[in-house]
């Protein structure tokens, strides 16, 4: 592939992950209202379009009509950017996420990854750093939270940006720590040779036990210490202590308005995603699933996608169930789980893990 | 080609975010600026190869520990520095004493660069991750361990210190 087909291709492709992305987002937002809505035996948005489908776009709307308020008394520059940088930082990690093989349109074979590449012998190759870019990112992402409640000049978003920093180091610890067992069974940090390493089933024995060679299966403890960790660090309930609204009015993002509130809201719902991306590619197995021979062949590279959406909306999905299940922890609650218990025991998985693969090689 | 016009660009980058950095009176906005450095120099081991490290140095450097100063920074709420009128050792000592540093090894790599030799980036996998596990773990096991004893002692001093006392 020459490089102007590549650059196209990769245009084509952000447009297109970006757009389906942003929808996406716009539609948790539905889907949350409406489930906790019935959780709480409720209707949840009604009113807009059939089933309240039209709420998202009418919140759109609502955002870009609402007057930018800027206060007085904020560091300006900072204010401005922090919205933008939490934005921007959590959409930056879909771009190392593979969603499927290749897809062939017109003639081009592309991956189904924006930073994918296709070789001319049909191989496909993506950074093979794409876990730790995706680590790096989002712990830039904790300056935009940080910098929201500094510069806003309030005791609110002050204490809020101050419980989120805290919060998100701590438990990005634990996280990393707990994919340390995934990369030992692996033994590479692309992603999508993970997904690889995931094919087929485990054999017991010598026999086909017909369990999918899901990584959950020998990390399901490392799987539990990263759902954890992965809700802290999207600051959702019942870790949302950075804005808790009860105690902290809204927390960091309590003085921002319009569009900027918006950007913090999307970069939530894109990092929840990411989460749910993540979850996804190295515990149960990425796009793989069971193959059906029937479909047409752009039916059967699309498949792959179905599967990974499928998988990504159910990690979706047991977000909003949570937040309509569990209360808020108690903040040193909060911090003494973390510390004194997600860590050791994300310590243990990984000596465990080792010690097992290091008797088997 | 294009190697040399993105080395360019990040390195003028690096050097106006570590100028930035001196010039700006409020704490913050010099972490910031050094957050700049460090993302900008972690581009630059990502343009020479070291893709392992580029990613160390953003989720090391720019993530955590520039993260605690801004975080120790906010909580302390610092104000801006105060200016002031720069001390004579400084004018007198200091910046001849920059410049002729400078001058000096800007001339040595410009004089003797017929004579200095090159790197060669010998295989292929060079700043892969198994290579740099490869190295740490075998060639220089010896100095990878001390400097984890060290970073233990460090971790021992900070609990001891933040120990409250009964």
């Amino acid at each position: 592939m020459d490089t102007k087909t590549f650059i196209i291709a990769a245009v084509i492709k952000i447009a297109l992950v970006v757009f389906i992305m942003l929808t996406g987002v716009a539609y948790t937002t539905w889907l949350e209202r409406k489930v906790i809505g019935r959780i709480q035996n409720r209707w949840g948005p009604t009113r807009v379009g059939p089933f309240g489908l039209l709420q998202p776009l009418a919140d759109g709307v609502k955002f870009i009509l609402k007057e930018d308020l800027l206060p007085d008394y904020v560091h300006k520059g900072l204010f401005i950017l922090a919205p933008m940088l939490a934005l921007v930082m959590s959409l930056i990690s879909i771009a190392v996420i593979p969603f499927g093989e290749t897809i062939t349109i017109a003639g081009h074979t592309t991956a189904l990854q924006i930073s994918g590449m296709v070789s001319s012998s049909g191989g496909i190759s993506d950074i093979n750093i794409g876990l730790l870019i995706i680590l790096g990112v989002t712990s830039i992402g904790v300056y935009g939270v940080a910098l929201a409640g500094w510069s806003s000049n309030s005791k609110y978003s002050l204490l809020g940006s101050l419980r989120a920093s805290a919060q998100m180091i701590s438990y990005e610890l634990a996280l990393g720590l707990s994919l340390v067992g995934i990369l030992l069974l692996s033994g590479t940090l692309s992603l999508r040779q993970i997904v690889y390493s995931q094919s087929g089933n485990w054999v017991l024995g010598g026999h086909d036990t017909h369990v999918p060679h899901w990584f959950i299966f020998p990390q399901i403890v490392g799987f539990f210490i990263y759902l954890l960790a992965a809700y802290a660090e999207t600051n959702r309930i019942p870790f949302d202590m950075p804005e808790a609204e009860t105690e902290l009015v809204a927390g960091y993002h309590t003085e921002y308005s319009s569009m900027k509130f918006a950007m913090f809201f999307m970069a939530e719902y894109v990092n929840m995603f990411t989460v749910a991306c993540l979850a996804t590619l190295l515990f149960f197995g990425g796009w793989h699933g069971p193959q059906l021979s029937f479909l047409p062949p752009l039916g059967q590279s699309l498949l792959p996608v179905v599967y990974f959406a499928a998988k990504v909306f159910f990690f979706i999905f047991l977000y909003i169930w949570i937040r309509g299940t569990l209360p808020r922890f108690r903040y040193d609650q909060l911090m003494a789980f973390g510390w004194k218990f997600l860590l050791p025991l994300a310590i243990a998985n990984i000596i465990v893990t080792s010690l097992i693969v290091a008797w088997g090689a | 080609m294009v190697h040399q016009v993105l080395f360019i660009v990040f390195g003028l980058i690096c050097v106006a975010g570590a100028i930035n950095l001196l010039v700006q009176r409020h704490p913050i906005s010099s972490a910031l600026s050094l957050v700049v450095v460090m993302a900008s120099l972690s581009l630059i081991y990502l343009l020479l190869g070291a893709e392992f490290v580029a990613a160390i140095q953003v989720i090391v450097y720019a993530g955590a520990i520039m993260v605690l100063f801004v975080f120790v920074i906010m909580l302390l709420n610092a104000g801006a520095e105060e200016r002031t009128r720069g001390s004579r050792i400084a004018l007198f000592v200091g910046v001849p004493g920059v410049i002729i540093l400078a001058g000096t090894v800007g001339w040595m790599l410009v004089s003797g660069s017929g004579k200095l030799g090159s790197v060669s980036i010998s295989s292929s996998n060079f700043g892969e991750t198994h290579q740099i596990a490869r190295l740490l773990f075998n060639n220089f096991l010896l100095p990878f361990e001390i400097t984890s004893v060290l970073i233990l002692i460090a971790i021992m001093g900070a609990v001891v210190l933040g120990k409250r006392e009964n």
